[in-house]
Order: structure tokens, then sequence, then C-alpha cells
């Protein structure tokens, strides 16, 4: 293998991203995939909206509601905006601290497949005989009671992604603890770096109750054990609070690396450096930790009696400081900065007060006598989706357009972007503000239909019009996207002008091992420092130009995970009965996944060098797109 | 990173040192283990001799406590230098651990 | 890192484990992987608890009824000594003897072959009084805790085996010192989790 790009047939490029261990390309899978999941979520939306565009609808059947709301939940959560924003944390994360790649890329490989072919299982359960029809949180009363195979593809296919992620998470960890480059100390990471390592440090330890939980509702659905079968014994709450001991962290981990685009963002279209650095970073680590202790608020009325609700309350209302920390910091970044409005700008502007209606609505339903009104209702949809979309989905949005050079070395038409971003903005108001009042009228959530006497059907049908814009401004995006690709101009280093650090000091896209030279960090905003010192180069480096170690490409990861998506359908069809077949299957595809494993830890891997000569020919010729 | 194991010889008395230091620090887990022992024949015999409940169950609990920080501090180094992040880490294991059982023992049948 | 690179114990550095790049990078990431598990097994505790002597009314077991604490004993000791072994084995690997940590790691996996065996008749021994996986919330939770510490000594076991077979004839060297100590880091936990296994679910389980 050899540093000199060539071009390449179809075929050979399918192979290569196949078996990359580059975060960079691992990014760009993850960006392809969690976009892809991130259209039949939206699909999955608009069906939902349509059905309650009118009172009575028969568009949809009960039935097939219940299977399209809670694929459009999980969708969303698990396949959407993590990916997404997996990819952002992939792409920009290392390159912000000097690193060549993350830890370890063969892991960083293995967990975005495992996420893709977990993604692929839970969506086949469309084609199979149903999806999963529990809602998105798959309570262990109604999930039991589920006929058909739906759920235990939720199960299983979450079980799967949700390793990739832990892996995932561990990978940035340990990057971000140990390959920093140097003078990169701590309380010199830019924040978009410090928030890919609280949500990281969240993922992993907010991930083992979910697969504990996950494997508990297999074995009870699969293999007939009762940990949630009352009349065996089992209780139904404890899969809840498991779901949710996971869930409330899961919105950090959505929540936080947004914050963290955001955070760069201001920054970067201010011109100004961030207000209040060492605040932003302990709200962050603040926030992660009160993540863990309040996830009762989600179970209020299930009667965990006053204490504990008093107990959880309180808890949930403090997280509104660190965050109130943060929006007062942002507002003071952009106080007095020479702003320029670019799309990354616009989205960041709107997301402050979208995001705070989605936080204030939160605070109210932390009063738990508050909440026995609001539980299950509209109010309800309104404030996550406040949240996910005004917060999670509007950072995914900008943080695209404001990488898509660092990505693919060309800007997406700002323009476009505009256009994108007045649609999504005035739909998502459109659709979401009103459900606070459908809530409050009374509008249960999860039904699938409502009759034309209960006064919901103007609120609804306005609800859905915005729906419909939301979609027409994803679909400008995807315009975008093509018009953009097809007219390919490249772009240089710091396509915004105004990069702060160091991913911006390095060409777009970087070369495949980043950095040439290792560089020297020597303050916060790194690449912002050697700009003011008139520095052309845009870094001053810690070593001289050496041979550069690198990993070897791998179908291992690959493999790995089809054995496990192989052997999902044999443990799924495992106690039919009529499908002798299924053991065969399961240890099939446990022996794939089991063998591969053999074979990676007893071949040597010890990947191979670049050489001086290579770089210097590399650096001359301008052929920085990898090979 | 091609550069980073730099080879250093030990000169024959910093080799004795360090032999020393490693077989002293045997010693030490040596001991270490016969407390483990010790404190598992305290739980043991406490159950078997039948004391009240009241007494038996926070005691075992504390040597099971005691034991595990046997292993993590001599057998698991994890005092050593280069531990801190992950020390960190492991703490933030136990707190979250700590909340989810102490959830599950008490509001689970409320 | 060269893989061929021979060290003499006076060339072998103090902390071979996280003397190069990728040595500490696994270090970390296995450390914060015990994390991870920490509060797996923590999950999976909180629910045993739960679900102790929980099942259908009438049902004829109880922890108090059922566990046998010579065996446990027997186990236990069994798994503490290995414990003490693979500690004697990282003592030659920083030594750098090659021969006499195969020695140890030898005896530690015997040691962990014996525990896993007395987990299997102990298991065996409860399905023959009717205590099966499904009989109740108690036996699932029971099961899947005490299984999944079995499934991690199985795969301990299995780890020691491949990486004394892989590098029986190579010895040690920078890139094969990190993968050993990690091994014996997951035996250590593994031995952290029975303390807990012994104490919670068997001690407090006979008294009531």
């Amino acid at each position: 293998m050899s540093s000199i790009a060539q071009k390449k047939g179809f075929g050979a490029t399918i192979w290569d991203f196949m078996t990359t261990v580059d975060h960079k390309k691992i990014a760009i899978l993850y960006l392809i995939s969690g976009g892809f999941f991130f259209l039949v979520g939206g699909i999955e939306a608009m069906l939902i909206r349509i059905q309650l565009a009118k009172a009575g609808n028969d568009f949809l059947s009960a039935g097939l509601y219940n299977e399209i709301i809670t694929m459009h939940g999980t969708t969303m959560i698990f396949l959407a905006s993590m990916p997404l924003l997996l990819a952002f944390m992939n792409a920009i994360m290392p390159l912000q601290i000097g690193a060549r790649d993350v830890a370890f890329p063969f892991l960083n490989s293995l967990g975005f497949w495992l996420f893709f072919f977990g993604g692929i299982f839970l969506n086949l359960s469309w084609f199979m005989g149903g999806a999963p029809d529990a809602g998105w949180t798959n309570y262990a009363s109604l999930a039991l009671a589920s006929e058909g195979h739906g759920i235990d593809f939720y199960t299983l296919g979450l079980t799967i992604s949700g390793f990739g992620t832990l892996i995932a998470g561990i990978n940035f960890l340990v990057t971000i603890i140990n390959m920093r480059a140097p003078g990169m100390t701590y309380m010199r990471m830019p924040l978009f770096t410090w928030t890919t390592f609280v949500a990281s440090a969240l993922i992993l330890l907010a991930f083992p109750p979910l697969t504990v939980g996950l494997f508990f509702m297999i074995f009870d659905r699969l293999f007939n054990s009762s940990f949630f079968v009352v009349e065996m014994g089992g209780n139904t709450i404890i899969w809840e609070h498991l779901f949710w001991i996971f869930g409330h962290p899961e919105v950090y981990i959505l929540i936080l690396p947004a914050f963290g685009i955001f955070s760069e963002i201001f920054a970067i279209f201010s011109r100004k450096r961030l207000f209040g650095y060492t605040a932003l970073v302990f709200a962050t680590i603040l926030i992660g930790f009160y993540g863990f202790m309040v996830w009762a608020h989600h179970m209020f009325t299930v009667g965990l009696g006053p204490t504990a609700n008093a107990v959880f309350a309180l808890a949930t209302m403090i997280i509104a400081v660190p965050t109130g920390i943060k929006i007062f910091n942002w507002l003071l970044t952009i106080w007095g900065g020479s702003i320029s409005f670019t799309v990354p700008m616009i989205y960041a502007v709107a997301f402050i007060p979208s995001f705070v209606a989605g936080g204030v609505t939160g605070v109210m339903q932390a009063i738990a006598p508050l909440d026995y009104q609001l539980h299950d209702s509209y109010f309800i949809v309104a404030h996550f989706h406040y949240v996910i979309v005004g917060g999670v989905v509007l950072g995914i949005l900008a943080g695209t357009h404001l990488y898509w050079p660092k990505m693919f070395g060309t800007m997406l038409s700002e323009k476009l972007g505009k256009w994108t971003f007045w649609f999504f903005f005035i739909g998502f108001h459109l659709t979401f503000f009103i459900q606070h009042f459908l809530g409050l009228m009374g509008m249960p959530r999860r039904v699938y239909t409502f009759g034309a006497d209960q006064g919901w059907d103007l609120f609804n049908a306005i609800s859905s019009a915005g729906a419909v814009f939301m979609a027409i401004g994803v679909i400008i995006l995807l315009v975008n996207v093509v018009m953009t690709t097809i007219k390919n101009e490249r772009v240089g280093n710091d396509p915004w002008g105004d990069g702060r650090t160091l991913e911006w000091a390095i060409p777009s896209p970087p070369p495949f091992y980043n950095f040439a030279q290792t560089p020297l960090v020597r303050g916060l905003d790194t690449f912002w420092i050697e700009k003011m010192d008139g520095n052309k180069k845009g870094m001053i480096f810690a070593e001289p130009l050496g041979d550069i170690h690198m990993p070897n490409n791998s179908i291992i990861p690959f493999v790995i995970s089809l054995g496990m998506f192989i052997a999902s359908f044999g443990a799924l069809y495992f106690l039919d009965g009529d499908k002798p077949w299924a053991l065969a299957v399961l240890i099939i595809g446990l022996l794939i996944t089991f063998g591969s494993m053999l074979v990676r830890s007893l071949k040597d891997d010890l990947g191979f060098y670049i050489t001086k000569e290579e770089l210097l020919e590399d650096a001359k010729g301008g052929k920085t797109d990898g090979h | 990173m091609a550069h980073d194991t730099h080879i250093h010889v030990r000169t024959q008395s910093e080799f004795e040192y360090a032999k020393k230091k490693r077989a002293d620090e045997m010693k030490g887990h040596l001991a270490t283990f016969a407390i483990m022992i010790f404190l598992t024949l305290i739980a043991f015999t406490m159950v078997a001799a039948g004391f009240s409940t009241y007494l038996i169950v926070p005691i075992i609990l504390l040597m099971a406590g005691i034991q595990v920080i046997l292993q993590l501090y001599y057998f698991m180094h994890l005092s050593g230098k280069g531990h801190g992040m992950v020390a960190f880490f492991l703490f933030c294991g136990i707190f979250v651990a700590f909340i989810t059982v102490l959830a599950l023992v008490t509001i689970v049948w409320w | 890192m060269d893989i061929n690179q021979k060290y003499t114990p006076q060339s072998w550095p103090d902390h071979p484990e996280t003397a190069t790049m990728e040595g500490k990078n696994k270090f970390i990431g296995f450390w914060l992987l015990l994390a991870a598990e920490t509060v797996t097994f923590a999950t999976l505790f909180a629910t045993y608890l739960a679900l102790k002597d929980k099942g259908p009314s009438g049902m004829e077991f109880s922890a108090a009824g059922l566990f046998e604490l010579p065996l446990v004993f027997a186990m236990t000791m069994i798994l503490l000594t290995s414990s003490l072994t693979s500690v004697y084995a990282m003592y030659h690997m920083k030594n750098h003897n090659f021969k006499a940590m195969q020695a140890w790691l030898g005896i530690t996996v015997l040691l962990g072959a014996t525990f896993l065996g007395l987990e299997i008749y102990e298991f065996n021994h409860y399905l023959h009084l009717g205590f099966g996986f499904t009989n109740s919330a108690f036996s699932s939770a029971f099961y899947v805790l005490v299984g999944t510490h079995g499934a991690h000594v199985l795969f301990g076991l299995s780890w020691f085996i491949a990486l004394m077979l892989r590098n029986a004839k190579r010895g040690l060297n920078m890139y094969n010192a990190p993968k050993f100590y990690l091994a014996s880091l997951y035996w250590h936990f593994i031995d952290v989790v029975w303390v807990f296994i012994f104490t919670v679910v068997y001690l407090m389980g006979v008294i009531g």
C-alpha cells in the first residue's frame, strides 16, 4: 500500500470502504448510513402526520400505526441521531487534538459495522412479519404481549448496534486520554472534543444497563425466562428502570455533541474566543454527572412514592443550572463579536430559543404533580421533539454544513442551505409548538386517530402542514448535497476563513495520515494563535518529518458483524418449533464471529510505515486525498 | 509511532534494585492474599455459626468491600503511576453501579 | 515498535504493559471496559436482589433452602488462589522470565478450569432438583447472574490459553506483554465479581 493517490474502480472503492480503518472514511460511512436511516425515520414521521392530519383518518391501521411510531422513535434515536453525531466525532475529534487516528482503528471499524448490521436487522422486521410495536421504550408488559417477532427484531438489533456504540465510546475516550498532541492539555481541548469526551463517558456507563435489559427481554421472549413475567414472580418495572437508567443519559449523549458543534460555531462565526470556556467545560461535566441521577422522572406516574419522586424531581431541576450556564456563555460569545451569518451560524442562533423552549417545558415536567397531568399527552411529544429536533437535529444540520468542506473538500451551497434552514425551522415550530396545546387539551400520545368531536382537528392539521415544510427542507438539503458533489469546487485548508482549531490548519479533506508532523499546541484555539502570530504553516511542529506508522485495512470487522447478524436470525427463530434450522444458523453465525475474532488475535497485524520520502512527495504533489 | 520505544539497558545495580523491589512487592502480594483468605474464612464462619442476620449482613458486605479494595489496589495496581484517569472512570462506574443497585432494591416493589 | 526486538531482563522496562503507545491505549481502553463491566454486573446483581425468592405462588425453592456452602467455599478458595497465581505470573513477566510466567499461567488456567467444572456440577445439581432456568423469576435471575460470571471465566480461560499457545515459541516482547497483563487484569476482575457473588448470592442467600 502506498500513499500515492490512485484512480480506482467502483468495486475497489466499495472494498476500500468495507475494509477501511481510517477514521475519516468511517466518518463518511456513519454519515451515509445515519443519513439513510434519518430519511427512513423521516418517512415514518410523515406517515404519522398524514394519519393524524384529520379526524377519524383511516390511512394507517391501528396496528401499523403502532409499528410506525415505534420504528420512528427507535430509528431516529439509535440509527440516525447517534450515528450522525458519531460521524462528526470520528471526522473531527482526532483532527482537533492533533492525532493521526483514533486509538483503536480496527475497533472503530468494528463499531461501525456492528451499528450498521444492527440497524439493518431492525429494519428488516418490516419485511419479515412486522415491525416492533411496543413504542421505542418497549415497556415490558406491552412487549411481552406483542405477537410475532417484531419485538425480537428490536431487542436483537439494538443489542448488536449497542455493542457497536459502546466500542465507539471506549475508542473515543482512549483517543482523547492518550493521543493528544504535545501541549494539548485537557483545558486546551476544543469544546467539541470535550463534549465528545463526556458523551463517550456516558456511552460507557449507560449502555451496559440497556444491554442487560435487552438480554432479559430476549431471554423472556425467546428462552422462556421470567424476569418481567408477573405470574412467575417477575417485575415489569425493572425493565422501565433499566431502560431509563440508560435512556436519560442517552439524551445527553445526543445533546452534548450538538452543544459542542454549536460552541465551535459561535466562536468561529463571532470571531471571538468562547466566552467562559472553563465554565462551559465544567457545565458539560456536570450535565454528564447529573444525567445519571434523574432517570426516574420518566416514571413519576409509576407509583414510586412521594420520596423517590421528590428526589428525582429536584435532581432534574438542578440540571437546568449547568444548561443555563451554557446558554449564557454562548450569548456572551456572540455579544460584541464580529458576526457573519453563514448557514451554520443561523442554525446556531436559531438553536438557542428553540432549545430553551424545550428546556423550559422539561423543567415543568420535572414538577412531579404537574407531570401527572402532562404524562402520556402530546405535551410530552412536543417537549422531547423541541429538545431533540431543536437541539440535536439543528446541531447535526449545522455540523453538516460546517464540517462538509473538511470531510469532502467542497462547500455546500450557502444559498440552498438558507432555504433548507427556513423551511426546516418554520416547519419544526409549526409542527411541534402547537402540540403543547394539543397535550394540554388532553390529546394522548400514541393514539392512531381521534374523533371529530374532540376539537383537535385544526391543531393537528397545522402540525401536519409543518411536517411538510420540514420534509421540503430536507429535500432541498439532498439537492444541495448532489449539486455540490457534481460541481466539486475544491476548497483550501480553512474554507470558512475564521477556523480556530487544528482541523482547519490541514488540507480539506486531510491526507489519510492527518498530520505529516505532529503539531505542538501552544494554547486554546491553536490555529487561531498561529494565524495571529503570522505563522503561514498554520502550526508549529513537535517532531521532525519522519516515517509514520499506520494500521492496515481489514475486512475482519465486517465479518465479525456479519456473523452476529446471522446469529441473530438463529436466536430469533430458535423457539418457533417449525424452524429446525434456527439452531444451526445461530451456531454458524457465532462461529463466524468468534472464528474471525480468533483469526484477528492469532495473526499479527503490525501495520505499515509511510516513509519520509513518500510524505515529501505527497506534500509536493498535493495529492492529499488518501490512497 | 516509529520512535516511541527507547531501549534502555540498565546497569547491574539498577537491575538488582528493580529486581529486589519487585520481589518485595511480591511478598506484599502474598500478605494481601493471606488477608483475603482470612476475610473469606471469617465470612463463611459467621454464616456457618448462625449469628443474627442483622449482624452478619453488614459485616460480610464490609469484608467483601475490603477484599475488592485489596484486589484493586494491590493485585491490579490501581494506585500505580498512570492510573489516575482509569481510576476516575472506574469510580464513576462504581457510582452508577451503586445507584442502580440502590434503586432496584428499593423502589421496584413499592 | 519492532516485534522482533529481543529483550534481556536488563533491557526489559519496568512497565512493559504501558511502554508503547499501543500498549498504553490497550491498557486504558481495557480499564474503561472494566468500568462498563462493573455497571453490567451491578445491573445483574440489582435484578437478582429484586427478584430473589420471587416465583409463582407455591414455589418450592428459596435461596435459603437451595444453596450449600461447602461447595461454594471450595470454589471461592480455588478462584482466590488462581488470582494469586496470576499475580505470580505477572511478577515473572516483569522479570522477563517467560518460562516461569507460562508455568504460573498454566496453574491459573488449571484452577480456573476446576472452578468452572464445579460450577457446572452445581448447576447440574440444581437442574436435577427441578430448579431450571425457566422455573421462576428467581431462577432466571440466579442463572443469568452466576452464568454471566461463568461465561467470563470461560472467556478468561480461553484468552489465557490462546495467549500461551500463540506466544509459546516467541517469548515475551513489547507486542504481547500488554496482552498478558490485560488478561491477568481481567482475571482479577472476575475474582472481584465472585467476591460479591459468594457474599450477596450465597452467604446472604443461606441466611435468608
